[in-house]
């Protein structure tokens, strides 16, 4: 297929581009996969508010472990649920910077929950992008600790039993509870209303952190077709259906600092 | 500057201070717990990071978040703390990121005790955590040394983008002695071509340990490697007491090297031809000194507070030309002068052969003694 060189006559009639904060990279992504949806909002984010230079990330171990590939930042990639231990070590040497982990369920609600925990307690001014699709991506589709009742995966064939193996965790209305946390709202990435509101939490998360207003954290409901076994399509009716009633989306921590953010 | 009454674990944290140390995590575990305490007062005071993180783990993380803007960064633990750290140490070597650590060892395995103990060397100079890598590792006698070496291990973890690990012990953590600290260098934020501080005005940078392309992680092995062998050609430090006219020599470091020198100077003052090597730096280790020793001496005795570790390495450089004998006191046992005095009359009197495993029959010895 040829490339048409459009020459955009009125640039400031331009309605949309691909981030500066992108790297030129395609994403290793699967089809239907909304993780390249998340990377797109935070990159928009970072350009909006002009932080791309000053802006250090932190990748997780999972699917979204080469993060650091499609952003056009500093990057760091941390063993798997330390990101936010790692977050810390950075912030606390350079305040001024602005320092975000990207982090997906098994990473930060399994093997990661006391650094995520603690992250938050000590009020760490620091933002993280939770993705939560209720399933081990990367691994080939296991049990996540927000794998909903009933619902089959590779390690738990027959569905999710809670009488053997609980209940999916709530992270944000856990984290919510704490003293340090600044703004926690879940989004959903299922559909353009809700990715745009997904977008504004993102925003506000950073400039949560921007102000030294404490730790932030934007969880977002995302789809794993591969995993899942069904179409993109199906997908992103499934979060829609399945994941939105069991992970409410909504605000459970805007401190009244953040709330009286105008920007 | 005049010398001061000061405990070990709280020397080799001012000392930290004093050379430019500018972020610190950790978390209380005795014996070294006097570290974390004295820099949660210190740092803060000169403007500089304190985490008093939620777990080893937590600490080792958050110093490799911080050695990854090229700042200077410590933790400090003690044994099974250490062993909690193993995973972000193996993480930090292969990020090639500098940090300096302080294990206070104590009695194990698992939860042991709190007495000072040496059974960490294996783990410490063989690496401890999953694939290939190796810390410099500085094991002082003194509290003065103490001082000294963590000094160096920054110098040496900068220059090398490495961990510099000072293994010592509860002994000298917990033991105060004069000592001269150093004047507090200024703190001066190196302009590193790795370091990750947000690209502003320069292309981004990415610190990783992760290669899934196996030639890209063959070639990072083997740049670790010339770097290891770089180190070993400029690095390596021992102490050498009576050695020149000596017949058989004494090898041991830490606290068990000071407890041997005690005995070696009361076996010179009974004319016996003994003298002893301490090693300094463990990892890498003095391997020539020994080899030259063994082609010229009748007999080694290694001496640890653990059950024949070191011994292996000593065992390599020796390469069976000289019998050598080992004794020690593991558990968070501290040998006596005498009890080594005894060992060295032992070796210098009776009939030595070379053997593979002299722990066999110092097993043997130490059982008819603790029954």
């Amino acid at each position: 297929m040829a490339t048409v060189e459009v020459e955009i006559v009125k640039p400031q009639n331009q309605v949309y581009c691909r981030p500066h904060s992108f790297t030129d990279f395609s994403t290793h992504y699967c089809p239907g996969c909304t993780h390249g949806v998340a990377h797109r909002l935070i990159a928009e984010a970072l350009d909006e508010m002009g932080i791309q230079e000053k802006t250090i990330g932190v990748a997780p171990v999972g699917c979204s472990v080469f993060a650091y590939n499609y952003f056009d930042i500093d990057f760091v990639e941390a063993a798997h649920g330390r990101a936010p231990a790692m977050a810390t070590g950075i912030k606390r040497v350079l305040p001024d910077r602005v320092v975000f982990t990207y982090q997906g369920d098994g990473d930060l609600a399994s093997i990661g929950m006391a650094e995520i925990m603690h992250a938050a307690g000590r009020g760490e001014n620091i933002t993280v992008i939770f993705i939560n699709n209720a399933i081990y991506g990367m691994t080939g589709g296991q049990m996540a600790p927000t794998t909903l009742p009933g619902q089959k995966t590779s390690s738990s064939p027959l569905g999710r039993d809670v009488e053997l193996q609980g209940y999916p965790l709530r992270m944000s209305e856990m984290i919510a509870k704490m003293d340090g946390a600044g703004y926690v709202v879940r989004r959903s990435l299922h559909d353009p209303a809700n990715i745009r509101k997904a977008k504004k939490a993102i925003r506000t998360a950073f400039e949560t952190q921007v102000r030294g207003l404490g730790f932030s954290m934007v969880e977002l409901l995302s789809t794993c077709p591969t995993n899942w076994g069904i179409t993109p399509i199906e997908s992103l009716k499934w979060v829609e259906t399945n994941m939105v009633p069991v992970f409410p989306l909504g605000d459970y921590k805007v401190s009244s600092a953040v709330g009286d953010l105008r920007f | 500057m005049a010398r001061e009454l000061i405990k070990g674990n709280n020397a080799m944290a001012e000392a930290a201070v004093r050379a430019g140390l500018e972020a610190y995590f950790g978390y209380p575990i005795t014996p070294q717990s006097e570290i974390l305490e004295h820099l949660s007062r210190r740092l803060p005071e000169l403007g500089r990071a304190f985490v008093q993180a939620e777990s080893e783990v937590a600490a080792i993380n958050m110093v490799y978040g911080a050695a990854c803007t090229g700042v200077r960064v410590m933790s400090s633990s003690s044994s099974p703390g250490v062993s909690l750290m193993t995973e972000g140490i193996s993480y930090i070597a292969g990020t090639e990121v500098p940090c300096v650590l302080i294990n206070v060892m104590r009695g194990g395995p698992g939860l042991g005790n709190i007495a000072p103990a040496q059974g960490d060397y294996y783990q410490s100079v063989y690496g401890g955590g999953h694939g290939d890598y190796k810390l410099i590792v500085l094991a002082p006698s003194t509290v003065q040394e103490s001082v000294d070496l963590t000094v160096l291990a920054f110098d040496l973890a900068d220059k090398y983008r490495a961990i510099a690990m000072v293994l010592t012990d509860g002994s000298l953590g917990q033991m105060m002695e004069p000592a001269e600290m150093p004047e507090l260098r200024p703190v001066v934020r190196k302009n590193w071509d790795w370091a990750v501080t947000g690209a502003i005005g320069r292309p981004r940078r990415i610190l990783s340990s992760i290669h899934l392309e196996v030639h890209e992680e063959e070639e990072t092995n083997l740049r670790l490697m010339k770097r290891w062998f770089e180190i070993e050609k400029n690095e390596i430090r021992y102490k050498e007491y009576y050695l020149d006219d000596a017949e058989f020599v004494v090898v041991g470091f830490g606290t068990a090297g000071r407890v041997a020198l005690s005995a070696v100077r009361e076996a010179r003052q009974m004319g016996i031809k003994v003298g002893l090597l301490r090693p300094i730096t463990l990892s890498p280790f003095p391997f020539d000194v020994l080899d030259e020793l063994s082609k010229r001496v009748q007999g080694f005795l290694v001496v640890e507070m653990n059950m024949g570790q070191m011994l292996t390495d000593v065992q390599l450089a020796v390469k069976g030309r000289a019998p050598v004998e080992f004794y020690g006191r593991p558990g968070g046992v501290v040998p006596f002068a005498d009890e080594i005095l005894a060992e060295i009359q032992r070796m210098t009197t009776s009939p030595l052969s070379v053997v593979s495993d002299p722990r066999k029959a110092w097993l043997e010895r130490m059982l008819a003694v603790v029954k």
